[in-house]
C-alpha cells in the first residue's frame, strides 16, 4: 500500500507490515494444513459439492432436453394430461436421503469435536485472544500456566489486554498483538473474546472461524501440522478498518516456539531474566 | 355467496362523492388524485414498480462503485474528488467509511426498497386484486398508505447519505455493538426501517383481506392463479416476522439514543477508552431478533418470485402446470418453516451442539419443498409446446439461476462446512444467485409479461432478447467467482481484498466479478429505452395478447378504475390450456 | 372509505367477519409478534444479568395495581359502548365512549405523574440499567398503543361521529374494531403488570 494511504487513513494500533506466506493461495480451498476437524471440513466440503454438481447437472441435463424437444413446432400440441413422474419421486427421495447422510455423517460428528471436545492435558497450548477495533491481543499464560487477571480499567496503549501486573500470577504473562506463534502437532486452544464490537476469528488454511463476541469467551481449538507462516483473517464487520485486521500464524517446531516464549518472557521484564 | 358479492361491479367514488353504480359514469379526478395520492390499486402498483425500480438502479450504482474500489485498489480516480468530497473521497480514493457506507445500503435498498416494493407492492398491487377478479384491494385508502409511508422511509435512507456524518456503515444486518456505537447514519437508518416495516404492514393486512374476501364468484382457493398464492403467504410472513424486527430497532433506536444497554455487555472499552454505559445486555438478542425477521423475509424476496415465473411458464408452455396443489401445499410448508431457520445464519457465535443441530435440521428440512417447486416446474416442460417469447427467456433462466442458488445453500446450513464458508464470498456469491439472476429475471419476466396490461403495448422483441442474453451473461460473471473467492477464504465486506493473500491469491476472479457488474449495467440500457419508449410507441394490442387463461387478461388494457365491465364469473383453473376437444389451445377461467 | 366495496360493512359468508374485524385481528397478530418478541428480549436479558431487581422492590406497585383497574374498566366501558351502539341507542353510545376516553386519559395521568416523573427525579432513566431499559421500552411502547386508542376513540368521539346518522351498522362496526384493539391494549398491560411489577 503507498504511504499516502497510509497517512490519510487512520492507522492501526498495530503496524500493517507486507507479510510472506509460505503456502500458495489460489482459485480453490487453500491448503490445508489443520488437523483432523480441518480435514473433516474439507471432506463435507467436497462431498457436498460433488453432490451439487450431479444435482445440477442432471436437473440441467432434462431442463436442457426440455427445452430442445419441446420447443414450439408447428404440428406439434401440448399435452393436457399430467405425466406420470416416478423417477421424480424417487430423485426427491434420494435427496432427502442424502441431506440426513450428510447432516448426520460428515457434519454433526466434526461439529460436536469442534466444540463439544475441547482438549486439556499438560501438551494443550492456550492462548487467550481479545480482538479489538483493529487488532487481535493474544494472550499467553507465561511459565506458570495459569492467566493473570486482568480489568477494563487498566487498558491502554502500554497494556492493551488490560493485565493486572500486580497479580502474581500475571507476572510471567506474554501480551503479544497481531502474532499468534503456536507449536507444531499440539493442540491449540483460543479462548477469544472481543473489548468492543463484534469480529470474527478466522484461519483459512486451518480450516477454523469462529465469531469474538464481547461479553462472552468463546473456545475455538486445533492442530497444525505444518510450519510457515499464515494469514489470520477478521470475517465480520467491525469498522472502517475492517480489512486491516489482519494478524499472523507463525506455526513453529516446539523447539522454536519454546524459544520464541523465552525471548518473549525476556523482553517482557527483568524478573523473569533474573531466574534463568 | 352471490349477494355478498353483488357490489362488484361498483365504481368507487370520488372524492365528491359521486359514486356511479356502474360502468365509467364517473366525473375526471384532479391529476394529484389520479397519479399521485391515488387510491387505485393499478395506479399504486405502478408507483411502486417504478419507485422500486429507480431504488433498485440506485442500488446497483453504489455496487458498481464499490466494484471499482475491489478490482483497482491501489488506481487513483482524482476525478472523483470534488464529486464525491472530502469524507467520502481523498486523493483518488475511496474511504473505508465511504466503502461500508455503500455496502451497508447497497444491501438495504435492493432489500426492503426495491425487491420487496417491486414484488409486493408492484406486482402485487397491480395483478392480485385482478387475477383474483376483484375492483380494488380490500382498503384502497390503506393501500395509498402503505405507499406514502414507504416513500418517506426510502428518503430517509437517501438522505442518510448528504448528512454531516453519512449514511449507516455497519452492513445492512446492523450488527450490534458496532451499530450501537456507529455515527448517526445508523440512527437514520432505523427510523427509516420502522417506515418500512410499518408500510409492509399495512400492505400485507390489506392482501390477506382481499384474498380472502374479494374474490370473483367460482374462484375457488384451488382456483387461484399461483400467483396469488405465493403473495398471500409472503403476506403473512411480512405480518408475522416484521413487527419483530421493528421491536429490535427500537430497542437499538434506545440504545444509540437513550443511553440503554440492550446489546451492549459490560466492561467495553471502545478505542481506548471505557464505554459509559451500565452494560449487561446481549449482542446476541439483536442477531436472533433480525434473523427471526430476516430469514423470512428471504422468502419473501423469493416466493413472489416464483409466482410470477409460475405464471409466466404455465403461459408459454400451453399446458397446466405439473402438480399444481404440490406447489401450493409446498409454498405453505416454506412459509411456516421459514420462521424456524433463522439461527442458521449465528452458527459461528459460539453456538453449541444442540441448537446447532436443530437449526441444521430444520434448514435440510427446509431444502425440501424448495427442492420440489423446481422440480415441478422443471417437469411442467414435459410435453410443453414452448414459446420462447422473451418474458419466458427470462423465466426459465430463473430456474438454472435460483437452483445455483438453493445449491450452494447447502454448504453453509452445514455447521462443518459452514465453518470456512461462513462470512465469505460464497455467501455473496450464493444469496446474489437467489435474489439477483433469480429474483430480479423473474421481475423482468413480470415486467415483460405483464407490460402490455398495464399500458396496452408490447415491450419491443428484440430489444428485450438484446436485453436478455448479456444480462444472463454478465450476471454469471459478476456472481460465479465469488463462489471460488470464498472457497479461498475470503472475507466479506473487505475494503481492500488484497490486504490478505487470500484475497490477492483471486484477484483476478475480482476483477473479472467488477467487468461483469459494468456490463451488466451496460446491458440493461436496451431495456430502460425499451421501457419508456414502448410507453409511447410499442406495438398495441389486445387485452389478451399472450392467449393467457387467468383473470387479468379478461379486463381490458389498461384497466380501467374499477377493473372489470361486468364481474367475472370464474369456471375452471387457473392454467387450463391445450384442453382436448377446446376450440382454442388456452380456456381463459372466466369464459363458460 | 365510503365506497361500495364487497364485505366492507357485511360480514363475509365463508369467514363470517366483514373486512376491518377480519384487518384489526391480523394486526393483533403481529402486535403480538411485536410485544412477544420484547417480552422474549426481558426474559432473555433477565436471565443473563448479573442482577436483576424485584419489580416490587422498586416499582410503584399501587400505583400499577390502581392502573390496573383503570383499564380494565375502561375495557368494560368499550364492551359497553359497542352494546349500546348495537341496540341503536347512540347517546348511551357514545358516554360510555367518552368514559373511555377520560379513563384512558387517567390511565397516562397517573403512569406519567406518579410513576415516570418520580423515576426521572430520582436518576431512574432507561439508560440506569436493563432493568429500566425495559421497563420504559416495555410501558413507554404500551403507552404509546394507549395513546393511539385515545386518538382513534377521540375521532369516533368527536370529528367521525357524523358516521351514525349515515350508516350505524358501519359505525358500530369500526366501535367493534376500535374495541377489540382496545382489549389487546388492555390485555399487554396484564401481562405487563405482573411480568413487571410484581416478580
Amino acid at each position: 500500500m503507498n504511504d499516502l494511504r497510509e497517512r490519510v487513513f487512520i492507522i492501526t494500533p498495530a503496524a500493517i507490515w507486507e507479510t510472506e506466506v509460505d503456502v500458495h493461495y489460489g482459485w480453490w480451498l487453500p491448503p490445508n494444513i489443520g488437523g483432523d476437524n480441518a480435514q473433516g471440513v474439507d471432506r463435507l466440503i467436497y462431498v457436498v459439492h460433488f453432490f451439487m454438481a450431479v444435482l445440477f447437472v442432471g436437473w440441467g441435463a432434462l431442463f436442457a432436453y426440455c427445452l430442445v424437444r419441446f420447443r414450439d413446432r408447428t404440428g406439434i400440441s401440448a399435452a393436457y394430461e399430467e405425466i406420470k413422474a416416478k423417477p421424480s419421486k424417487y430423485a426427491e427421495i434420494g435427496v432427502i436421503v442424502f441431506e440426513v447422510f450428510l447432516l448426520v455423517a460428515l457434519s454433526m460428528p466434526i461439529w460436536a469435536s469442534v466444540k463439544t471436545k475441547i482438549p486439556t492435558g499438560s501438551d494443550v497450548v492456550t492462548v487467550r485472544c481479545v480482538a479489538e477495533q483493529f487488532a487481535w491481543n493474544f494472550h499467553y499464560a507465561g511459565k506458570d500456566g495459569e492467566f493473570g487477571t486482568t480489568k477494563a480499567t487498566l487498558v491502554g496503549t502500554e497494556n492493551p489486554l488490560g493485565i493486572d501486573r500486580s497479580d502474581p500470577k500475571a507476572k510471567d504473562d506474554i501480551a503479544v498483538i497481531n502474532t499468534l506463534h503456536i507449536p507444531i502437532n499440539k493442540p491449540v486452544v483460543i479462548r477469544g473474546t472481543s473489548k468492543d464490537v463484534i469480529h470474527s476469528f478466522f484461519i483459512p488454511v486451518l480450516r477454523a472461524k469462529s465469531d469474538l463476541i464481547p461479553g462472552m469467551t468463546v473456545p475455538i481449538w486445533f492442530e497444525a501440522k505444518k510450519t510457515g507462516t499464515f494469514d489470520i483473517q477478521c470475517a465480520q464487520l467491525c469498522g472502517n478498518n475492517h480489512f486491516k485486521m489482519k494478524g499472523q500464524l507463525f506455526v513453529d517446531s516446539s523447539e522454536n516456539f519454546s524459544k520464541w516464549l523465552d525471548e518473549q518472557a525476556a523482553s517482557a521484564g527483568g524478573e523473569e531474566e533474573e531466574e534463568e | 355467496m352471490a349477494e355478498s358479492h353483488a357490489h362488484h361491479a361498483h365504481e368507487p367514488q370520488d372524492a365528491h362523492g359521486h359514486g356511479g353504480d356502474h360502468g365509467h359514469g364517473h366525473p375526471e379526478l384532479p391529476f394529484w388524485r389520479k397519479y399521485i395520492f391515488s387510491i387505485d390499486h393499478k395506479v399504486i402498483g405502478v408507483q411502486y414498480a417504478v419507485s422500486a425500480l429507480v431504488f433498485l438502479f440506485f442500488g446497483f450504482c453504489l455496487m458498481a462503485l464499490m466494484r471499482y474500489q475491489l478490482a483497482y485498489p491501489s488506481t487513483p480516480l482524482n476525478f472523483l474528488n470534488g464529486i464525491f468530497g472530502e469524507r467520502r473521497w481523498q486523493s483518488g480514493f475511496m474511504t473505508p467509511d465511504f466503502y461500508n457506507e455503500l455496502g451497508a445500503m447497497h444491501g438495504t435498498i435492493m432489500v426492503f426498497l426495491a425487491i420487496v416494493p417491486v414484488l409486493v407492492g408492484g406486482f402485487g398491487n397491480f395483478v392480485l386484486p385482478l387475477q383474483i377478479g376483484a375492483p380494488d384491494m380490500a382498503f384502497p385508502k390503506l393501500n395509498m398508505m402503505s405507499y406514502w409511508v414507504y416513500v418517506p422511509g426510502g428518503l430517509i435512507m437517501l438522505a442518510s447519505f448528504f448528512t454531516q456524518q453519512g449514511a449507516a456503515a455497519s452492513g445492512w444486518t446492523a450488527y450490534a455493538p458496532l451499530s450501537v456505537i456507529a455515527k448517526n447514519g445508523e440512527t437514520l437508518w432505523l427510523l427509516g426501517m420502522v417506515f418500512l416495516i410499518t408500510s409492509s404492514l399495512l400492505g400485507s393486512i390489506n392482501f390477506i383481506v382481499t384474498v380472502a374476501h374479494m374474490r370473483a364468484r367460482g374462484l375457488s382457493m384451488f382456483r387461484l392463479p399461483f400467483f396469488v398464492w405465493a403473495q398471500l403467504v409472503t403476506s403473512f410472513l411480512l405480518l408475522l416476522a416484521f413487527p419483530p424486527l421493528e421491536a429490535a430497532a427500537v430497542l437499538q433506536l434506545m440504545d444509540r439514543v437513550a443511553g440503554t444497554s440492550f446489546f451492549l455487555p459490560s466492561g467495553l472499552v471502545v478505542s481506548g477508552s471505557a464505554l459509559q454505559v451500565a452494560g449487561g445486555g446481549n449482542p446476541l438478542l439483536w442477531q436472533h431478533l433480525f434473523w427471526f425477521l430476516a430469514h423470512p423475509e428471504v422468502y419473501v424476496l423469493i416466493l413472489p418470485a416464483l409466482g410470477i415465473v409460475s405464471e409466466v411458464i404455465a403461459n408459454n408452455i400451453r399446458k397446466p402446470l405439473w402438480g399444481y396443489r404440490t406447489l401450493v401445499y409446498s409454498t405453505i410448508f416454506l412459509g411456516f418453516m421459514s420462521f424456524v431457520v433463522w439461527a442458521h445464519h449465528m452458527f459461528m457465535t459460539g453456538m453449541g451442539t444442540t441448537m446447532s443441530t436443530f437449526f441444521q435440521a430444520t434448514t435440510m428440512i427446509i431444502s425440501i419443498p424448495s427442492v420440489i417447486i423446481l422440480t415441478c416446474l422443471l417437469l411442467s416442460l414435459w410435453g410443453a409446446r414452448i414459446r420462447y417469447t422473451v418474458p419466458m427467456l427470462f423465466a426459465l433462466a430463473f430456474l438454472p439461476m435460483f437452483g445455483i442458488g438453493g445449491l450452494t445453500g447447502l454448504p453453509l446450513g452445514l455447521t462443518t462446512s459452514d465453518i470456512h464458508l461462513h462470512d465469505t464470498y460464497y455467501v455473496i456469491g450464493h444469496f446474489h444467485y437467489v435474489v439477483a439472476p433469480g429474483t430480479i429475471f423473474a421481475v423482468f419476466a413480470g415486467i415483460y409479461y405483464w407490460f402490455p396490461k398495464v399500458t396496452g403495448r408490447k415491450l419491443n422483441d428484440f430489444l428485450g432478447k438484446l436485453h436478455f442474453w448479456p444480462s444472463l451473461i454478465f450476471i454469471n460473471m459478476v456472481f460465479m467467482p465469488m463462489f471460488f473467492q470464498g472457497m479461498a477464504g475470503v472475507s466479506r465486506r473487505l475494503y481492500d481484498q488484497t490486504q490478505y493473500h487470500s484475497g490477492s491469491g483471486v484477484h483476478t476472479l475480482t476483477q473479472i466479478s467488477s467487468w461483469g457488474a459494468w456490463l451488466l449495467g451496460l446491458a440493461q440500457l436496451p431495456f430502460i429505452y425499451n421501457f419508456f419508449a414502448s410507453i409511447f410507441v410499442g406495438q398495441k394490442v389486445s387485452d389478451n395478447p399472450w392467449n393467457a387463461t387467468t383473470l387479468e387478461w379478461a379486463a381490458p388494457s389498461p384497466p380501467p378504475h374499477g377493473n372489470f365491465a361486468a364481474e367475472p364469473v370464474v369456471h375452471r383453473g387457473p392454467y387450463e390450456y391445450s384442453v382436448p376437444g377446446a376450440a382454442q389451445d388456452f380456456s381463459p377461467q372466466h369464459i363458460a | 372509505m365510503t365506497m361500495g366495496l364487497p364485505c366492507e360493512v357485511k360480514a363475509h359468508p365463508i369467514t363470517g367477519i366483514y373486512n376491518g374485524k377480519f384487518a384489526v385481528w391480523l394486526f393483533l397478530a403481529s402486535e403480538v409478534m411485536l410485544f412477544g418478541a420484547l417480552f422474549s428480549a426481558l426474559v432473555l436479558l433477565r436471565a443473563g444479568a448479573a442482577s436483576w431487581p424485584h419489580g416490587y422492590t422498586v416499582l410503584n406497585v399501587p400505583i400499577g395495581t390502581l392502573n390496573t383497574f383503570v383499564l380494565i374498566s375502561s375495557s368494560v366501558t368499550m364492551v359497553m359502548a359497542w352494546a349500546s351502539l348495537k341496540v341503536h341507542d347512540f347517546a348511551k353510545g357514545r358516554q360510555y365512549l367518552l368514559w373511555t376516553f377520560l379513563l384512558a386519559a387517567l390511565f397516562l395521568g397517573l403512569k406519567l405523574a406518579l410513576e415516570y416523573y418520580p423515576k426521572f427525579q430520582a436518576g431512574h432513566t432507561p439508560g440506569h440499567d436493563n432493568f429500566y431499559g425495559t421497563y420504559f421500552v416495555l410501558t413507554g411502547l404500551h403507552g404509546l398503543h394507549v395513546v393511539g386508542g385515545m386518538i382513534v376513540i377521540g375521532y369516533f368521539l368527536w370529528p367521525g361521529a357524523h358516521l351514525w346518522h349515515e350508516n350505524p351498522e358501519h359505525y358500530t362496526n369500526r366501535i367493534e374494531c376500535t374495541g377489540l384493539y382496545w382489549h389487546f391494549v388492555d390485555l399487554v398491560w396484564i401481562f405487563l403488570f405482573p411480568t413487571l411489577y410484581l416478580l
